[in-house]
């Protein structure tokens, strides 16, 4: 199928985890479908989407925990699941750290690290949990029970037996959200140093947008059991591949504009230059994100400060257009419009913003951009109702 | 690439990984099997029960038959209602002297089997007994008494010794289900009777409605107090008719007819729960608090209680501990009677036996369900679990049947005698029905263990690199240990109780406690009935103090919702 091209970035070494077509339902309901997806060694990907958007199903794919019922699943090279092949979870070499922990309770910090590594011999164990131990710094607390941990300790020595049996790949399942908010930021850095030092290739699930672009080296936004994107952070934040990735990830607005003779207008003006669309007139959808909207005070303009939220750093300001169509705008704390004073809305200079056509990005101008309409050609993922896999719902 | 196409290669993995999951193979398979043998002995009565339909003459007095056992278990489950449920009442809407012990005494009576409160009251207020003596003497030898082996008596007697299922399962719902909604009610102007009436009765009722079951199938079941009481139900006409005319296509139609009883209990309980689930929500609240009753009043509510346990319970024991001393003095005592150390010996190892084999069927379950088996293995399980609706008598005459069924394939096959000398000559057959019975229980403290243990602990050995007995070994075993523990108790207590199994099944020779209880107080010998009674009263009374004590533990954190809960 042609939209397989959503995975990028695949290394040419073996990829520590690779997924094909894979797809799983559950009775008629769509778990995930057409996954596509390279991962190489020594990355650490974040899987992110609104909650029953697949992540979960892939994780358990990953892991062995569900049969696929299409597609091929190989770690470091093996294939682990395809139609016929299925290796059960406790040979596949794929770690696993959950959101709850799950340290076994009856058993002390050592011997929950120690668990993994029953098949070496018994100095090597040692020695071997000793310095997983001491990589998460909780050598003093080898004899305790997981219950006499706190909730970042006991992260951690999930993380320390996770890695003892040095795993192919780890899979971090939202490891961060039974922590709280204090402690979050500083367990994160951790983890992230701990993976890195270690050059584990992991993927960690997670439902927080600043945690998947400021951890990941690449982030996979999923959404209704489909990749919509696989990218770096920055790409995915600036150059969204599809409108649920510029409204998900971040906050964006979207404004009807005009793509005619490389000039890009919609109703608050001018927006900027498309460079090669010279030929083109076209109707796309404008991105617009608050922090690329300015104001300027001005008694003659037609757009409306409707509502005004103080953020603290920043102040968000919505603003009604003529059109009735609302765009948000950040602007300094000092810089506070009236609710209701008519303001004139411009886009801060040097943006060019990304657009659409129909729900999907557009770099270049369509093929037959004469026209006007969605375009029929599609890239980077398959969310469209009139995509191919739509009749395996 | 079509439709179709598509269509048809993702459908048929899908449908195969639904039946068996990522389940284990070997695992899955083993409930498949414990599932069959389960079922068999039953589905084996069944079969032959329908099959020689008119083949035989009806069994005399069917219709009497069928209509004693209705109006004992109407008789019976309408006491329990009332008493339990009535006391439950009285403790928990009211405050009065000594309430706070006697809501713990009052469960007692679940250890005093009925068979030993019957020949006890028997003793005492039978035509030999003190109370007719004594009426002989101040009223002249021809003073009217009723009938006390007779219908309503079985029914005065099994509903003081089976109350304390409503009893226990009313309480309960009335504190734990309702303290939100009662704070509730209150706050939206209920008055105190109003918000009881209203809001806790109803939401009480799935709970009566499970009591009532229970009780109404220890009804069924029962086998000894109704004989003493000369009252022949449908249970009792199996064995009757198995033992004593040798018609054994007579007998299964009986015991389907006990099945279908059994079947008849179970809709009607899931007909009164209606289609309430009454979960507990949110968290606890103060709920509303009992009311004193002041003086008289509050003397009469701990005479009722004082008087339901002592009829129930005290009383019996203090007659069976006078007989034991008297028999301790005897010359003829039960004391030095080799047989006691016996039969109380093959009790304790019939018991043991079980509760292991229960045990180590009920973790495997528990284990290969955790695997992951899909709906087949979960409806598999769910099977293994049916036999302790089955009445005692069914799953002997099943067990017999299976027995038979084997040998004559045993013999075809050119094997002389089959398995002839297993049932005949060992306890296998014993065993074999035992578990049946007693798989339900092991299963349901296992299965609660398990379902303690967060799925992901059990994903995150396996991905260490465990295979699944290693799981079971490492970690899933020692995490259900105290489900282990109840349900070895409970197997062993319920096993030591047991009576119509070990009466149609045991090979000759064979005596247990409590056929040798049942034996010696159907023969009128009460005081050397009363040490083994004794002995199995004070076994019984082991998962009463454990019961109590965990619930305990549970309403104690309702009264004080800041301490730290273990």
């Amino acid at each position: 199928m042609e939209n397989a091209l959503a995975a990028s970035g695949a290394g040419v070494a073996v990829p520590a985890l690779g997924l094909a077509g894979v797809g799983k339902h559950y009775g008629t309901a769509r778990g995930v479908a057409d996954l596509d997806l390279s991962i190489a060694a020594g990355e650490l990907v974040t899987l992110i989407g609104p909650s029953g958007c697949g992540k979960s199903t892939t994780l358990r794919l990953v892991a062995g925990l569900e049969r696929p019922d299409a597609g091929t699943i190989s770690v470091a090279g093996s294939v682990v699941a395809d139609t016929r092949h299925f290796v059960n979870p406790e040979r596949r070499r794929v770690g696993l750290v959950f959101q709850d922990h799950a340290l076994f309770p009856h058993l002390t910090v050592a011997r929950n690290v120690e668990f993994g590594l029953d098949r070496l011999p018994r100095g090597e164990r040692r020695a071997r949990v000793g310095e997983l131990l001491d990589l998460v710094q909780l050598a003093h607390l080898r004899d305790r029970y997981p219950h006499e941990l706190s909730g970042g300790e006991q992260q951690r020595v999930a993380l320390a037996r996770a890695l003892a049996p040095r795993p192919a790949v780890v899979l971090l399942d939202e490891p961060f959200s039974s922590l709280d908010e204090s402690l979050r930021a500083q367990v994160r850095r951790d983890t992230v140093a701990t993976l890195r030092e270690t050059a584990t290739t992991g993927v960690l699930v997670t439902h927080d947008q600043t945690e998947a672009l400021s951890v990941g080296t690449r982030v996979i936004v999923m959404n209704n059991g489909v990749i919509e994107q696989a990218d770096i952070p920055e790409k995915v934040f600036e150059r969204p591949a599809t409108r649920f990735v510029a409204s998900f990830m971040g906050d964006a607005d979207f404004l009807p504009a005009r793509v005619h003779r490389a000039l890009l207008t919609c109703e608050i003006g001018i927006v900027s230059t498309v460079p090669g669309w010279a030929d083109s007139d076209v109707d796309v959808d404008v991105v617009l994100r608050p922090h690329e909207v300015a104001l300027r005070p001005a008694a003659d303009a037609t757009a409306r400060v409707s509502s005004v939220e103080y953020h603290g750093a920043f102040v968000l300001h919505h603003v009604q257009l003529a059109s009735g169509r609302t765009l948000r705008s950040w602007q300094p704390h000092n810089v506070r419009y009236p609710v209701g004073a008519t303001v004139a809305v411009t886009v801060a200079p040097g943006t060019s913003p990304t657009l659409l056509v129909g729900d999907r990005a557009v770099t270049s101008p369509p093929a037959n951009s004469v026209r006007t309409g969605p375009s029929p050609m599609r890239k980077g993922g398959p969310s469209d109702d009139a995509d191919p896999t739509e009749v395996t719902r | 690439m079509t439709g179709p196409a598509v269509l048809a290669e993702a459908r048929t993995p899908e449908r195969r990984s639904r039946t068996y999951g990522v389940g284990r193979t070997a695992w899955s398979s083993l409930v498949i099997a414990v599932a069959v043998v389960v079922a068999t002995p039953v589905l084996a009565v069944v079969i032959d029960g329908l099959g020689s339909l008119g083949e035989s003459a009806q069994p005399r007095g069917l219709a009497r038959m069928v209509l004693t056992t209705l109006a004992l278990m109407l008789g019976v489950g309408a006491g329990s209602l009332v008493v339990g449920g009535g006391l439950a009442w009285l403790v928990t809407a009211y405050r009065f002297p000594l309430r706070n012990v006697l809501v713990w005494l009052l469960v007692l009576p679940l250890a005093m089997p009925a068979y030993v409160l019957g020949f006890v009251f028997l003793s005492v207020f039978d035509v030999a007994g003190p109370v007719q003596t004594l009426l002989r003497a101040v009223f002249g030898a021809d003073v009217w008494v009723p009938e006390v082996r007779s219908l309503p008596a079985a029914v005065l007697v099994m509903t003081l010794s089976l109350y304390p299922y409503v009893y226990l399962l009313t309480r309960s719902a009335l504190i734990e289900q309702s303290s939100g909604t009662y704070d509730a009610a209150r706050t939206l102007g209920a008055t105190r009777g109003r918000a009881l009436r209203r809001v806790l009765l109803p939401l009480a009722r799935p709970s009566l409605a499970a009591g009532l079951a229970l009780v109404m199938m220890e009804t069924l079941t029962d086998f000894a107090t109704v004989q003493y009481f000369n009252v022949q139900t449908v249970s009792v006409g199996v064995y009757l008719v198995w033992k004593g005319t040798f018609d054994f296509h007579a007998a299964t139609q009986l015991a389907v007819l006990v099945l279908l009883f059994a079947v008849a209990v179970l809709a009607a309980e899931k007909a009164l729960r209606g289609r309430a689930r009454y979960h507990q929500l949110g968290s606890r609240r103060q709920g509303f608090q009992p009311e004193r009753l002041r003086g008289a009043r509050g003397w009469a509510a701990t005479t009722l209680c004082v008087a339901a346990l002592s009829a129930g319970f005290l009383i019996p024991v203090a007659q069976l501990l006078l007989w034991a001393a008297g028999q301790a003095s005897a010359d003829t005592s039960v004391l030095t009677d080799p047989r006691f150390v016996d039969y109380l010996a093959n009790s304790l190892l019939v018991a043991a036996i079980t509760a292991v084999s229960c045990v180590v069927l009920a973790v495997s379950i528990g284990h290969a369900i955790r695997l992951g088996g899909g709906r087949f293995v979960s409806f598999a399980a769910q099977l293994t679990t049916f036999g302790y609706a089955v009445p005692g008598a069914v799953v002997g005459i099943g067990v017999l049947l299976s027995f038979a069924a084997a040998d004559t394939a045993l013999e075809r096959a050119g094997v002389p005698g089959g398995t002839g000398l297993i049932v005949t000559g060992s306890v296998i057959g014993i065993l074999y029905a035992y578990v049946i019975r007693f798989l339900a229980p092991a299963y349901q403290s296992i299965g609660a263990s398990f379902e303690k243990i967060p799925p992901t602990v059990t994903f995150s050995a396996l991905s260490l690199g465990a295979a699944p007995r290693r799981v079971l070994a490492r970690v899933h075993f020692p995490l259900a240990r105290p489900g282990v523990a109840v349900a070895l108790m409970l197997v062993v207590i319920d096993a030591v109780k047991e009576l119509p199994i070990v009466l149609l099944l045991r090979p000759f020779g064979f005596t247990t406690a409590s056929v040798w209880v049942y034996e010696l107080a159907r023969e009128n010998f009460w005081e050397k009935a009363s040490l083994p009674a004794l002995v199995i009263v004070a076994v019984a009374i082991i998962p009463v103090f454990v019961l109590v004590r965990q619930t305990r533990r549970d309403e104690t954190g309702t009264t004080a919702p800041g301490e730290v809960r273990q």
